[in-house]
């Protein structure tokens, strides 16, 4: 010790002239830093209720609660959160798929009641119950260059247009183990692709089937719900994929192409193996009208719950719409046929070219089931409706579909028109490129008007399709040369108000002329249910249009179901299939 | 008088607690002499400390356990409370230790930006214990002074992080985002605060009397103890060892900066606090370094399979990283599922606050008996888990 060790410490006194560290809080305020990790915020509009957050709490201190109405692509529930449990580790707002959930910087929550019990004064909803930072600008945001998503989908191998012009062979080729795994691991298992899907099908499980590798597992999971899996795998309508959570910020899982690995894993013989039950009978019958999409799944069902199915069918081969409707190079006839089969294979009873009204009466059938389940679909094309649409060369999409299905010559000559926005439409284009023609489709609406599969658009534009908007067919009339003549106005489009489809309007005086070998008509279709006739029909109660039906598809003839095209709007073979086992449902609690 | 020392028969220090010579205190679990619970039963003869029992378990939150029940990327948030002065090393260890079982590099930025926080966290850790030294030996000054500057460091980490003492920052596969703009300036700024106090604490706390003449001597570690008792970090330093992990086995960028093992002979308090001391003026120097050489761009993170179902492949690693109190250690155990199996982190504050604590207490006056605790610089929350 020495000296200096004793005056060293006066140094402390230099410090007193220095400017206090601390500062006075309570009158200047001391905000959270820009990017603190304070209480949440969630833009309760953009939110989607997928419960992501919920999912990735190691807290547990969010929970999800009802606050909004139900409705496709949302839950209605939103996270309310336990501040009491919160950690503030922001997870939650890293992973939100949609990016409605950030935080605010504010530091302190200063609430009356304390009287109150703590799950009132503790939780809040963020976005729903209102808090003084609800508006604050600042807080923590998920950083730029991280990302704990993967927003990009595994790119599906594909042939290349050129290729695929030139035969009817499948153009998607499926993806690998690999890939399948890939982006099968990208979902998040919210399950707001269940909700909306017509048949509820249990999409984060058979997904989550596929991460673990467990074929065996998705494939039961598939059937619980659809019975045309392989099919759906390929065309199905994917208003699932529409809605995935990943889809608002990134795109979504290819829903689709996972159901259809899960199908292309197993061997049509190793269905039975898989999926077996024993099926003990009850000896009640029921008759199936129409095995498209909604009579096969009824039939499937039902037959499982150990009725005695049979299936009435006009044409040469079961599948219907799937059949005679979706062209090979979409849905095989290999695969159609799979899944057919193993439905077939349940027992059911299958009557081909047996149409009701003919070869059989609805009388008898009425007479001889327990119930009918009848999916007949809408297959009366209509008609263009403009004078000259009945000159022969002018042929339905339908027509065209089917011929080609069954194997029948077709001549379309080298150039075609397709009148029609729709799935048919694009579905008869491409098909007329295949046979070698030149096609054009007129639609009478816009691009983004177009009701048909964005898809499908993109890949007929890949394939040379050309296409015509704003154009209203006017007239048909044959040439000197024995070609076609159309003739369209251009259209205009009128604003209908809110939520309305603008309206195309013909601007008077427009008449352009364009000339072709064969115009196809693919404009929709109807029903038709003159069939249903003699006494069995007589408690059934017809509109102009449709049948009436009650929810679960039983008519005001409590024997007698519809489903299917019939009976819903969306017209899609997901939605058939939904209605066939809803209704095969109804019919075993009618009949218990 | 008769000796201080009860007579030892069998090796066993023989005494009557009832004859008034003797006294058991209980002294804890709120503690001074550490940042935590933890307690110490001391028998004392006089003011004289003949016997020291160390009793932790206050703080016991089974976080290991706990991880065996959460997915990889739960187990993120947890991490950090294992310590909770200087978090940063169980948030870059745990990292370091799914990363390595899974086989992944980070990105060369995020390497330096988890550098850039380990050091930014030694560098509060040692402020405050800086502050408990000082204040331990009765100077509450330094410990004020000390402590207004860890909330500037732990200022500095709200304005990167988004948090002051949990930053949740070193996620597996990188880190969560890159320095704010102007955070450089403000982070010079602090560190030229830091090293002014630094300046300071060497006149008012290392050249003082009454600190030296109360820490000189405390608590003597010899250099035959170090490896007896497990010894790490600073404290090993204190007595000669030049035993540095970021030295020895260099981890992140740190090969990359230029730097000295700092070591002092003495092995007593003073020594140990010097030793700190001066690695606090290398802590700011490696900071100032890091901001100079650092990518300023490119990837943060690189993209992991879905947390939500991470699996780790089947395999077991021990990764390590020198923290303030010396070799931090995770060991962990994964049998292929999305949850690891087992996860046993070490902490360097058990030995010394446990096994050495005991020897070194025995002799010492009750009022250094902080000053000691403190000198070995012990968290009972990494000890407990």
């Amino acid at each position: 010790m020495n000296l200096r060790d004793i005056l060293s410490p006066l140094y402390v006194w230099k410090r007193a002239f220095e400017k206090p560290y601390t500062m006075n809080t309570l009158k200047d305020g001391r905000p959270g830093a820009p990017n603190y990790r304070g209480f949440h915020q969630n833009d309760i509009d953009k939110c989607i209720g997928c419960g992501t957050c919920a999912e990735i709490c190691q807290n547990v201190s969010i929970d999800m609660v009802p606050i909004k109405p139900t409705r496709d692509g949302d839950s209605g529930l939103r996270p309310r959160i336990d501040y009491g449990r919160c950690c503030w580790c922001a997870l939650c707002v890293d992973i939100c798929p949609t990016g409605s959930l950030t935080m605010s910087n504010a530091y302190t929550w200063v609430e009356e009641g304390l009287d109150l019990d703590v799950r009132e004064t503790f939780c809040y909803i963020p976005g729903h119950d209102p808090k003084p930072w609800d508006d604050e600008p600042l807080g923590y945001r998920r950083p730029q260059d991280y990302e704990l998503l993967h927003l990009d989908r595994t790119p599906m191998p594909q042939l290349p247009p050129e290729q695929r012009i030139s035969s009817f062979i499948e153009m998607v080729k499926g993806y690998s183990r690999e890939l399948a795994l890939k982006e099968a691991d990208r979902c998040i298992q919210c399950g707001i692709c269940t909700a909306t899907c017509p048949a509820h099908m249990n999409i984060p499980a058979y997904i989550k089937a596929i991460r673990e590798d467990n074929i065996a597992e998705g494939l039961m999971i598939l059937y619980e719900t659809n019975p045309l899996p392989g099919i759906c795998g390929r065309i199905c309508t994917r208003r699932c994929e529409d809605v995935c959570a990943l889809s608002h910020r990134g795109e979504a899982i290819s829903i689709r192409w996972l159901k259809r690995y899960l199908t292309d894993c197993v061997e049509a013989v190793d269905y039975q193996n898989i999926l077996q039950k024993e099926i003990s009978l009850n000896g009640k019958k029921i008759s199936v009208i129409g095995s498209g999409p909604g009579g096969l799944s009824a039939a499937y069902y039902l037959s499982r719950m150990g009725y005695q199915v049979d299936v009435y069918e006009q044409n040469k081969a079961a599948g219907g719409m799937l059949r005679y409707g979706i062209p090979e190079y979409r849905l095989p006839y290999d695969m159609l046929d799979k899944d057919i089969e193993y439905i077939l294979s349940q027992g059911v009873k299958l009557h081909l070219e047996t149409r009701v009204g003919q070869e059989i009466s609805f009388d008898e059938i009425y007479k001889g089931s327990d119930a009918i389940f009848i999916s007949t679909g809408l297959f009366e094309p209509y008609r263009i409706g403009v004078k000259g649409d009945e000159i022969a060369g002018v042929i339905s999409g339908l027509e065209l579909l089917a011929d080609v299905t069954n194997g029948v010559e077709v001549i379309l000559g080298k150039s075609v028109l397709v009148i029609g926005g729709g799935n048919v439409a694009m579905d008869a284009a491409r098909t007329a490129r295949r046979l070698g023609s030149e096609v054009k489709v007129i639609y009478r609406r816009r691009l983004e008007d177009m009701p048909a599969d964005h898809e499908e658009i993109t890949e007929a534009m890949e394939e040379d399709v050309e296409f015509v908007f704003q154009a209203i067919p006017l007239e048909i009339e044959k040439t000197g040369d024995n070609r076609l003549r159309l003739i369209y106005g251009l259209a205009e489009m009128v604003d209908q108000g809110d939520g309305k489809r603008p309206q195309p309007i013909l601007i008077e005086g427009s008449r352009i002329e364009i000339i072709a070998d064969t115009i196809i008509a693919a404009i929709g279709q109807g029903m038709n249910f003159k069939w249903m006739d003699g006494e069995a029909s007589a408690n059934i109660k017809f509109g102009k249009w449709n049948i009436e039906a009650d929810r679960y598809g039983c008519t005001t003839d409590k024997k007698v179901f519809i489903g299917g095209d019939m009976f819903n709007r969306t017209a899609d073979a997901i939605s058939a299939i939904a209605d066939g086992h809803r209704s095969a449902r109804a019919i075993d609690s009618l009949l218990k | 008088m008769s000796s201080l020392y009860p007579p030892i028969l069998n090796g066993k220090a023989v005494y009557d607690l009832k004859d008034q010579k003797y006294l058991k205190i209980w002294q804890g679990p709120q503690h001074p002499g550490v940042t935590g619970n933890m307690s110490l039963e001391l028998d004392v003869c006089g003011d004289q400390v003949i016997k020291c029992k160390t009793h932790v378990g206050y703080l016991h939150r089974g976080f290991e356990k706990l991880m065996e029940r959460r997915r990889y990327i739960n187990c993120f948030p947890i991490v950090c409370r294992i310590c909770v002065p200087e978090p940063d090393t169980n948030e870059y260890l745990f990292a370091a230790a799914v990363e390595e079982l899974l086989g992944i590099e980070i990105p060369e930025r995020a390497k330096w930006l988890r550098t850039l926080n380990l050091e930014l966290s030694r560098l509060a850790s040692f402020l405050m214990w800086i502050g408990g030294q000082s204040g331990s030996f009765g100077s509450g000054t330094v410990a004020q002074w000390a402590l207004a500057h860890r909330d500037y460091v732990l200022d500095l980490f709200e304005e990167w992080t988004g948090a002051r003492i949990y930053h949740m920052y070193m996620t597996p596969g990188g880190v969560r985002g890159g320095l704010p703009e102007g955070w450089d300036a403000h982070a010079q700024k602090v560190l030229d605060g830091v090293y002014k106090l630094l300046d300071e604490i060497r006149h008012v706390q290392l050249n003082n009397a009454i600190f030296k003449m109360r820490a000189v001597g405390l608590g003597t570690i010899t250099p035959d103890m170090i490896d007896k008792y497990g010894i790490v970090g600073p404290v090993a330093r204190g007595s000669g060892l030049g035993r540095d992990i970021r030295k020895d086995q260099p981890y992140l960028i740190y090969d990359q900066l230029s730097f000295d093992t700092i070591t002092e002979s003495g092995g007593d308090t003073y020594a140990r606090t010097v030793v700190r001391w001066r690695e606090m003026y290398q802590s700011i120097d490696l900071i100032r370094q890091i901001l100079k050489n650092m990518p300023r761009s490119g990837p943060l993170h690189i993209s992991l399979p879905n947390v939500l179902h991470l699996k780790v492949p089947a395999g077991e690693t021990y990764v390590r990283a020198e923290s303030t109190r010396g070799e931090y250690g995770y060991y962990m155990v994964s049998d292929g599922s999305a949850f690891p199996r087992k996860i046993t982190v070490r902490g360097p504050s058990y030995s010394h606050a446990m096994a050495l604590l005991e020897d070194l207490a025995v002799g010492v006056n009750l009022a250094d008996i902080h000053g000691l605790m403190l000198s070995l610089h012990t968290y009972p929350p990494e000890i407990e888990r």
